[in-house]
Formats: structure tokens, sequence, C-alpha cells
């Protein structure tokens, strides 16, 4: 069945057009002053502006290692992170540490570690699985390079945005 | 035989062209679209285009430099040529939709006459290219030919797209192009010129055709005459519009419909030209409005009868410059007005449009010429 929808009445100053047209205007210089007055919320300008303070506690961004309070390197190269990763972006080539050293106990340390930028998903699953809490998705996003070598992050470069992470596994400590 | 060639006015003329017509309008243009963007961006609540500035640097000057970026861009790309369309008039149409834009800035006066002082003669130069007395029938000879560009483009490209741009485009330039013309009918019978120069006179002495406030322009006469002369100047103002394709009447190139229309197959310089002549026509089209109805290069309440008193070499060069920076703020004034219609109205549906031509404006002018008439000569 056809639903007859009436066309609305229009009274003879909305038939002239003009006073529309003149409404029309008068809307569009409004929101021209107001933006002009920078009273419109607009598009951040990125380079210059950035969103970094308000970035939320569980921001998932590049993942790198971490020492503990003892500069040791919690990375105990056990590859757990290295199976688990979906796109396949950490290898790890592992290292024994002499038994004579101060850490000889905790057994291996990566010899290299490294983390394939352009195949990094983000998805957080290495920090979930890590055993030692040595891998941290910290809160860079601007990870770029000018050549796919650039983009691999080396053990170097992931300690160095990574940091230093305090008293969080304690297994390792002399009075255990 | 040589003796008959002023060579002076053959050089002042070159100089002119130059000036107004390449430096000027051309510049004009390219800023035109950035304008454009930028308001259009301040109207939706955007930023636009406010990153280049000095290449190689970090000052963006707030994206000044992005018209010279765009022209750049513009000469790089590919020029192609599709298989299917017909090559001779492929390439002709963008130029006959450029020269005729450019063609009409001919009569247009931009200044008032200077007087160079040069040796021990003064040298005097009117700041038009050509000072001819047929000032708007010329510009309407000239500007109705740019219709020739946008149906050639359209039958040429072979593209249905192109093809329905271009009989567009014709019908409603012809449907448009009457009333433009009646609508100046009015202002031609209240000054009873044909010069534009002498328009802008008249009206720099005897105050503007919508601002009678000086001169002989405060006598009962020309404030009835207001009237009339509001009618066509709507008029008049719409006809440009819809003569420049400009939205709320861009049919010919509606994007939501016919791609790009007439330009669907063009690209590189070749599109340039034709949005460099639809924004040359449309900057002609200001200057004419501005001519006609708001005293051209005149200052308002009868200052430049002041400025034009002073005599003496340094003011014969220094009043065409004030009158210029004049004529070119109205010009720019009304480009903005341009714009600023263009995002607030929608577009016109095609039976609309043409009923609009015909229906209405056609009978306002004419009505508007009587009315014209009868005011005059009861107040005589």
């Amino acid at each position: 069945m056809a639903i007859v929808v009436n066309r609305p009445k229009l009274s003879f100053l909305e038939n002239l057009y003009f006073p529309g047209i003149i409404k029309g205007l008068i809307i569009t210089i409004k929101h021209a002053f107001k933006s002009l007055r920078g009273e419109t919320h607009v598009t951040m300008q990125y380079p210059e502006e950035k969103w970094d303070a308000h970035l939320p506690d569980y921001y998932r961004g590049a993942p790198t290692l971490v020492k503990d309070e003892h500069e040791r390197e919690r990375c105990v190269s056990c590859q757990l992170c290295e199976f688990i990763c979906p796109p396949r972006a950490i290898t790890i080539t592992p290292g024994e540490i002499p038994k004579d050293d101060k850490w000889g106990k905790v057994e291996k340390a990566p010899k290299a570690f490294e983390i394939d930028m352009i195949r990094c998903i983000y998805c957080g699953l290495c920090e979930e699985v890590c055993p030692e809490q040595a891998i941290y998705l910290r809160k860079d996003y601007a990870i770029t390079g000018t050549s796919r070598a650039e983009m691999v992050h080396d053990k170097e470069k992931l300690y160095e945005i990574g940091g230093v992470r305090t008293g969080l596994v304690n297994k390792w400590n002399e009075l255990k | 035989m040589l003796a008959a060639i002023d060579l002076f006015f053959l050089v002042s003329t070159m100089v002119k062209i130059v000036f107004f017509v390449m430096v000027v309008v051309m510049t004009l243009v390219a800023y035109t679209v950035y304008a454009e963007r930028r308001f259009s961006a301040i109207i939706q609540d955007r930023v636009g285009p406010n990153r280049v500035g000095i290449p190689f640097t970090k000052i963006s000057l707030a994206g000044l430099g992005q018209p010279i970026a765009d022209g750049l861009k513009f000469l790089l790309k590919e020029d192609f040529t599709p298989k299917h369309v017909n090559t001779f008039y492929y390439w002709l149409a963008p130029a006959l939709t450029m020269v005729p834009a450019l063609m009409s800035a001919a009569v247009v006066p931009f200044g008032s006459e200077m007087a160079i002082p040069f040796g021990d003669e003064i040298y005097r130069v009117p700041l038009v290219i050509a000072d001819i007395n047929v000032g708007p029938v010329f510009v309407f000879a000239i500007t109705s030919l740019s219709v020739y560009g946008i149906v050639i483009a359209g039958w040429s490209s072979n593209s249905k797209y192109s093809f329905f741009g271009g009989v567009r485009s014709s019908s409603q330039m012809i449907s448009y192009e009457i009333c433009m013309g009646l609508s100046i009918i009015p202002v031609i019978m209240i000054l009873g010129e044909l010069n534009l120069t002498k328009i802008v006179e008249a009206q720099s002495a005897n105050g503007w055709l919508l601002l009678p406030a000086w001169g002989n322009g405060l006598s009962m006469q020309s404030w009835l005459l207001l009237i009339p002369v509001i009618i066509s100047f709507v008029i008049f103002t719409i006809s440009i519009f819809a003569e420049t394709n400009r939205l709320p009447f861009d049919l010919p190139e509606c994007e939501t419909e016919l791609v790009a229309g007439y330009h669907t197959e063009y690209s590189s310089m070749k599109f340039a030209l034709f949005f460099l002549g639809e924004y040359a026509a449309m900057i002609i089209g200001s200057g004419i409005i501005v001519t006609l109805f708001l005293g051209g290069w005149s200052l308002p309440f009868g200052l430049s009868e002041h400025l034009l008193a002073n005599k003496g070499g340094f003011w014969g060069i220094i009043t065409p410059l004030i009158h210029f920076g004049c004529f070119m703020s109205k010009v720019v004034a009304f480009l903005l007005f341009f714009i600023w219609v263009r995002w607030s109205i929608p577009r016109f549906r095609y039976d609309q449009l043409m009923r609009l031509g015909w229906v209405f404006f056609f009978e306002i002018a004419l009505a508007n010429i009587v009315l014209t008439a009868i005011i005059m000569v009861v107040l005589r």
C-alpha cells in the first residue's frame, strides 16, 4: 500500500526563498567567526601538538626490554615471547651467563634480542606471557625509519627505550 | 607609416596587459583557490591548508605557499590524453575556456588615469587596458564565448558524464545570459553611458548606484531608483554565479551526478586551465559587478574627488594607486562573498534552475526596466 506523504505547506516568506538563503548564510558565517576566534574544537595539529599527556595507562606502544634495580637484564631468554608473538616479530639468540658471574644462578641472558617493528602489531601478548616481567609495552608510538633495517630494534635500542623498572620480580635476589 | 604608431601607447598597453592580466588576475586566481580552501575550512569547523610556506624551512606562513605548490604539482603531473577522445578538440577546449575569461579583463577599469611626468611632458595613462565605448556589451559577447570551451570539452571527451556536463552548461548559459543582459539595462539607463571608465567616473562624482550618498546622488530620484538598482544588482549577481558555473549553479560539473562534469577526462595542466578559467571568470565577474554597482575604483563619500583634485607630479601616480587598491579590495570582498555563498547553499535541481532563469528572473528583469523608466520620467 502506498503511503502518501504530503508536501509541507510553505508560507509566503518560505516560498520567496531569499529569507532561507540569508538564514543559511548567517549560520555559516557564525561558524566561520567561531573558528576564527578559536572557539571551535578543530583537528589536533599533530607534530606541534601531541596527545601524549592524555595517553591512558593501558596504552600499548612499542614493546621494550627493561632492566631491574641492579642494572641486570631481566630477560632470561626463555623465548616464550618469541613463541607467542603472533606476527613473529621477535627473534632471540640465547646466551649463557658464566657460573662465576654475580648473576650466575640466572644462567641465561639474551645474546641478541631483536623486535621487527614493521611486523609488530602491538598486541601486548609478549608482555602478558613474560614470566620475568622483562618486556613491556611503553607509550612510544611514533616508530619511524627510512629502511627496513632501521625498523628492527636491537637489544641496545630496546633497553634505551625501556629503561629500568624496579621491584617486580625478586626471585633472583641474594636473600632468596 | 612608422610615425603613425604611437609607441608610448603600445608600450603602456603592453605593460597594463602584463600587469593586470598576468600579475594581478593570475595571482588572485591562485590565492582565491587558497582563500576558498581556508574559508570553507573555517565555515565547516576545519583547519584547511596551513602547512606549506617557504620551501626547505619550517616557516609555514599560514599555508600561503600552498597555491605555488599546487601550481607546481599541476605542471609536473602526467598529461594524459585518453585513447577515445577527439584529440584536436580535446586540446583546444581548455584554452577556449580560459581565453575569454582573461579577455573580458580588457575593459574593466582598475584605477583612475595615471599622469606620469617624464621630462617636461606629462604622459596620461588610463588604467584600463582597452577604453572602448561598448564596455558591458563587450563583456557579454566575450564571456558567453566560454561556453564553447565547456561544450567542446564535453563533446570531445567522448564520455557520457562529460557530455551531460557540456549540454547542461550550454542550456544554463543561454537561460542566464538573457536575464543578465536585461538586468543591467536599468544601470545603463540611469547612467546614460556604455563606457565603463565613464560609468565609474560618474559614480565617483555622484554616488555609487547602490550608495547614492554624495554629489548629485543626494536627490529623491537616486534614492527612489535604488529599488530597481537593487533588483538588477541581485539578478546580475545571481546571473554571474550561473555564468561562472559556481555553486549553487554548478550543474555542469556537479560531482554527485556527473563525476566531474565536462572536465572528467582531463588531467594535469589542461585540467588546471579549466580551473584557472573558472576562477578568472569569477574575478572578472566580480570586477564588473563592482564597476557597475559599487563605483569601481572610487572611494566612498566623494573622497575620490578630493584625491583627483590634487594635481601635480607626485599625486598623478599616488592617486591611481590608491584607487587601484580600493578596486582590488572591493573585488576581494566580492570574491569572499562568492566563496561564502558556495559553502552555504546547496546545488539547485536542474528544473529549478531553468524555472528560476526563464520564469522568474527574465520577467523580473523586464519589469524592472519599465519600473526604472517610469521613475526616471516621473521624477525628472
